[in-house]
């Protein structure tokens, strides 16, 4: 299944190889010329010379991960969180480091040792290592480079109702979604962007955008669902099963309000379930896109997924495919209404 | 023209970010190793060297960044004692500010020292605390408001009085280190490339507004548009008070950054280059990418290749910022025989991954 | 002017959702310039062309949206949760009412608990529903809310919600109408999205790249009792930004500005702000960079349903910005 290969695959930011190369294989073929920029940005074309509106459809190809900064003289790794990591997430975790993999485990003092009051409180990254068991510093030079990213251990599986669980859901989700996306046939000119650096601040699709300033950006996202016990239903933001999420702001976009409009008359129209992100924190790409050179009309649409940014995240198949199908739908209207 | 030299005279000069001209000036004005100077709107220094290369031949286009500006301090109300109230431009850690001594830019320059309520009058849960940057004040020795009045006025700007001192060997310590160091770098480089055989355009830009959000190096890469850039900046030497791992050692050549800021590319390169001199060097990989003008190089329009060089530092942002002058001229170097080694082949490559 | 004042500041225009404000500049302005268009982000951009072959291009900003609310959630019984649009600070909310796009009223209030520990996420909106259904008729998750507030007439001083930055667009209105011709082409943009990220002025001023940018906003004051430390005074004039966090004033900007000021006997004032940016801040860093400045109108109350602006300020700054219009740039370039 695509989504597994997609999540299983590592891709830090400014380190999405693996994912490039596993998307540029899934989707040669099926688009006119397939492209990367200078910041390794994958951009893939369908109708460049076609008349009718130029349509951008981005997802975000890297993920969350922990950067290895140091080597100690013991062989134990020193990281920090390349993206925005709870710390509180990290302890006792497997994790696999650098382009080789190397597998490693998250330590932390033992809870014989710790006094009440420790347990209490959070540890700090300070605290905590990466061993991968390494007798010394040498030893450990040999498999893992300074700079290289550890990622999360986690092994994609589908289970209870229609669920999935995965690491890095935010975004291969929406990786996936665009490859399916882009397997279908439109009229009027496509521009797949599988962006990079999206954790680290929507480095990507501001350039990506500025090179193909397109009249109409959909960026395809997972986005944060906290439908869960302890958590009052005004602070939910989205919930998983009940539809990919519609975003009318976060904290880098007012999305274009007519396309809203239209993406929510299209959902009612073809009875695709959908929500209303409920929640302005969080960015996007669609930040960056939207304020491209002289702007753009920008969306999100997203699914809905639970403990974002951790080890293991969990989403519906329910709500991938209402997310497809409203993309796909709003493909064919726009199309109709301003193609030729 | 000494270099060394000139970073001292620089760095002992005044450019708050915003207000540049002067170093610029100065820099203009010792620097015989440009073909064209020019200075954008927001007032970046851009200083064009040209390559060996036919006239009309297509060359690779390197823009080099180190920002000239430093941070300041901006008056923002005159008590009617005399006394002025200030704020900063840039980060400054407010307890180092405390008996600074000071120049003020009113009408005319005036002497002046950072005060505060004297220790004996504070309760003692005051003297357990560093005193707040609101309660700061600097005394021009001015009676009344009306006597200040015409003389320094709302908005005129205060710097810190350091000159650069020499510590033991090679090392020295003053303000403005951060980043006039890397401008000195970035002179060295111009002044090797003369011994060299290079094809390369090299735009050398010492940038304005860094310290407020690197704001000189986003619109002086809008107009140059470079297929490289490279960035040098100073980065966190080894000192107390920082785990060894967070730090680069004074001496120990420059850092050459890793990670997302970073082309890997010019990365595996700047490596190869420094092991093909014999330049010592040391990583420096960091998974924020802002933070210097390589940040904003990154992203404009297309997207440009960038690398980030950093000159080890201790006491970043303080009036003794310290360094090693050979970790200044290693950079230099470092950066000439990168760019000699530059084709277009090697540019066009950047945008295949 | 002051109905011009009323009637801007009394208009629904939170950021993203600009549309009523949009229609009611462009019919105060429509007889008085060559051009008006709206873009992609919704800036109204108006121009007036110069009569002068090296005339220069200037654009003047004021932002058309205002702060607002976000609705995130209605419950069964029909109060309404939300979160901010632009900068709101919770405990100016408590007892203020809201008003959505379609007139709906609705009154803030808190839930329970320690004031110190007030957010967001304490207060909701009561529009008189009795149930979730009555609720959803009026107001749908997602919609944008405004403060609801008059236009008060103090004589010099007035207040209203939206001062900022309705007052700039309402000083922007009035030097339009008051322009004769004019050397310089004139872009005036009612920019969308400022108090969101300064985002309508950095699209609009790279469509349009002026040779000189200015923003007209507001600005706060520190002459109000245990006021911040600043010099900004209500009453003293218009206020020439040197700094704020968006931009330190190009020197030679902020000179050409005093100059003009000092020559046309225009009151003015210097302002360094410590927080806080204006569309100036997007201007200049546009493309390869625009020269740009700030005149700011003193405001107490910022972000609150009681901005007091003092009227003859405003005017001063109305002169200012005629002054700029007419002016010769040539000194500056």
């Amino acid at each position: 299944m695509l989504l597994r290969k997609l999540t299983e695959a590592c891709g830090a930011p400014g380190q999405e190889g693996e994912v490039r190369a596993l998307i540029r294989s899934e989707i040669e073929g099926y688009v006119d010329e397939i492209r990367t920029d200078a910041l390794g940005n994958l951009i893939a074309v369908k109708n460049p010379s076609a008349p009718g509106p130029k349509v951008m459809l981005a997802a975000h190809m890297d993920e969350v991960a922990l950067m290895i900064l140091g080597i100690e003289k013991n062989g134990l790794l020193r990281f920090r969180p390349i993206g925005g990591i709870d710390p509180r997430v990290l302890v006792a975790k497997t994790v696999l480091v650098g382009e080789k993999k190397v597998p490693g485990v998250i330590g932390s003092k033992p809870i014989h040792l710790q006094r009440p009051e420790e347990r209490q409180r959070p540890l700090s990254i300070d605290e905590l290592a990466i061993d991968i068991g390494a007798k010394s510093q040498e030893e450990a030079e040999k498999v893992v480079n300074l700079g290289d990213c550890a990622y999360f251990a986690t092994k994609f599986e589908e289970f209870g109702q229609d669920k999935i669980k995965a690491k890095a859901l935010d975004d291969r989700v929406g990786c996936a979604l665009l490859i399916e996306l882009l397997k279908q046939n439109y009229d009027i000119p496509v521009y797949g962007v599988f962006t990079v650096q999206e954790e680290v601040g929507l480095r990507g699709a501001g350039v990506a955008a500025y090179q193909i300033q397109p009249d109409v950006a959909i960026v395809l996202e997972g986005t944060t669902a906290s439908d869960v016990p302890g958590s009052d239903p005004h602070k939910h933001a989205t919930s998983v099963g009940k539809g990919p999420a519609i975003t009318i702001m976060d904290r880098t976009v007012i999305t274009h309000p007519p396309l809203v409009r239209r993406l929510i008359e299209l959902a009612e129209e073809h009875n695709i379930p959908y929500q209303i992100r409920r929640t302005n924190t969080g960015g996007t790409d669609a930040g960056q896109i939207q304020l491209t050179a002289g702007g753009t009309k920008a969306a999100v649409i997203a699914v809905p997924c639970r403990y974002i940014h951790s080890a293991a995240s969990v989403m519906s198949k329910k709500d991938y495919e209402a997310a497809f199908r409203l993309t796909s739908v709003y493909l064919q209207d726009l199309q109709e209404r301003e193609g030729n | 023209m000494d270099i060394k030299q000139l970073f001292q005279d620089i760095a002992s000069n005044s450019g708050v970010s915003g207000y540049e001209d002067q170093i610029a000036d100065q820099i203009q004005e010792a620097c015989p190793w440009v073909d064209e100077f020019r200075r954008d709107t927001l007032g970046n220094l851009i200083m064009l060297k040209k390559g060996k290369a036919q006239s009309d031949q297509k060359v690779p286009r390197v823009m080099l960044a180190a920002h000239m500006d430093e941070i300041g301090l901006i008056i923002t109300k005159v008590e009617k004692e005399g006394f002025l109230r200030f704020s900063t431009i840039g980060g400054f850690d407010q307890r180092v500010l405390l008996g600074q001594e000071v120049t003020v830019h009113g009408k005319e320059t005036y002497r002046g020292v950072i005060g505060a309520k004297p220790p004996h009058v504070q309760s003692p849960d005051e003297q357990r605390q560093a005193v707040k940057l609101e309660d700061l004040f600097i005394d021009i020795g001015f009676d009344s408001a009306e006597e200040v009045e015409g003389k320094v006025a709302v908005g005129d700007l205060a710097t810190i009085n350091q000159t650069s001192w020499n510590l033991q060997g090679s090392f020295m310590a003053g303000k403005a280190f951060d980043d006039r160091a890397g401008v000195a770098a970035m002179l060295e480089c111009l002044k090797a490339l003369d011994d060299l055989n290079f094809s390369a355009e090299v735009y050398a830009v010492a940038t304005v507004q860094e310290e407020v959000g690197l704001r000189g190096a986003i619109t002086s890469t809008y107009g140059i548009v470079p297929d490289v850039g490279i960035a040098i900046d100073v980065g966190f030497g080894d000192q107390p008070g920082l785990q060894e791992f967070q730090t680069i050692k004074l001496g120990g050549g420059p850092a050459i950054g890793l990670g997302p800021h970073v082309h890997p590319t010019l990365h595996k390169r700047m490596v190869e280059v420094a092991k093909e001199w014999k330049i010592p060097y040391s990583l420096d990989p960091s998974p924020y990418p802002g933070g210097t003008d390589a940040y904003a190089i990154q992203v404009t329009q297309a997207g440009i290749p960038t690398i980030l060089l950093s000159i080890p530092l201790r006491y970043m942002h303080t009036p003794i910022e310290t360094l090693d002058y050979n970790d200044v001229k290693l950079t230099g170097r470092l950066m000439a025989f990168f760019i000699a080694g530059l084709d277009n082949e090697f540019v066009e490559g950047l945008k295949c991954f | 002017m002051k109905e011009i004042i009323r009637t801007l500041t009394e208009a629904f225009g939170p950021s993203g959702y600009e549309d009523q404000v949009r229609e009611v500049i462009a019919d105060m302005i429509k007889d008085h310039v060559d051009e008006i268009s709206t873009d992609v982000m919704g800036n109204l951009i108006a121009v007036k062309r110069g009569t002068a072959p090296e005339g220069k291009r200037i654009m003047f900003s004021a932002h058309a949206d205002e702060i607002g609310i976000i609705v995130t959630h209605i419950d069964e019984k029909g109060f309404l949760r939300f979160s901010n649009v632009g900068g709101l600070a919770p405990e100016t909310l408590i007892g203020n009412r809201v008003r959505f796009s379609n007139g709906t009223i609705g009154v803030i209030y808190k839930e329970k608990g320690d004031l110190k520990d007030l957010n967001l996420d304490k207060l909701y909106v009561d529009i008189g529903a009795e149930s979730q259904e009555e609720a959803e008729a009026k107001v749908k998750v997602g919609e944008f809310g405004i403060i609801h507030r008059e236009f008060t007439d103090l004589g010099n001083r007035l207040v209203a919600k939206s001062m900022d930055d309705r007052i700039g667009c309402a000083i922007l209105v009035e030097a339009i109408k008051q322009l004769q011709d004019t050397p310089n082409t004139l872009y005036f943009v009612f920019s969308t999205q400022e108090e969101v990220g300064l985002r309508g002025a950095r699209t609009s001023a790279y469509t349009i790249n002026p040779d000189l940018g200015i923003a007209l906003d507001v600005t706060l004051t520190g002459d109000v009792p245990e006021g911040p430390r600043m010099e900004v005074s209500l009453g003293k004039g218009a206020a020439i930004k040197v700094k704020d966090s968006s931009m330190i004033t190009n020197p030679k900007v902020k000179a050409f500005l005093t100059k003009l000021a000092e020559d046309n006997n225009i009151p003015h004032q210097f302002e360094v702000l410590e927080r806080g940016g204006t569309d100036a801040g997007a201007i200049h860093l546009t493309r390869d960079g625009i020269l740009a400045g700030t005149i700011s109108i003193p405001c107490r109350y910022v972000h609150t349903a009681s901005e007091m602006v003092d009227i003859r300020d405003v005017e001063a700054c109305v002169d200012l910005v005629k002054a700029v219009a007419t002016s010769d740039l040539k000194d500056l370039m």
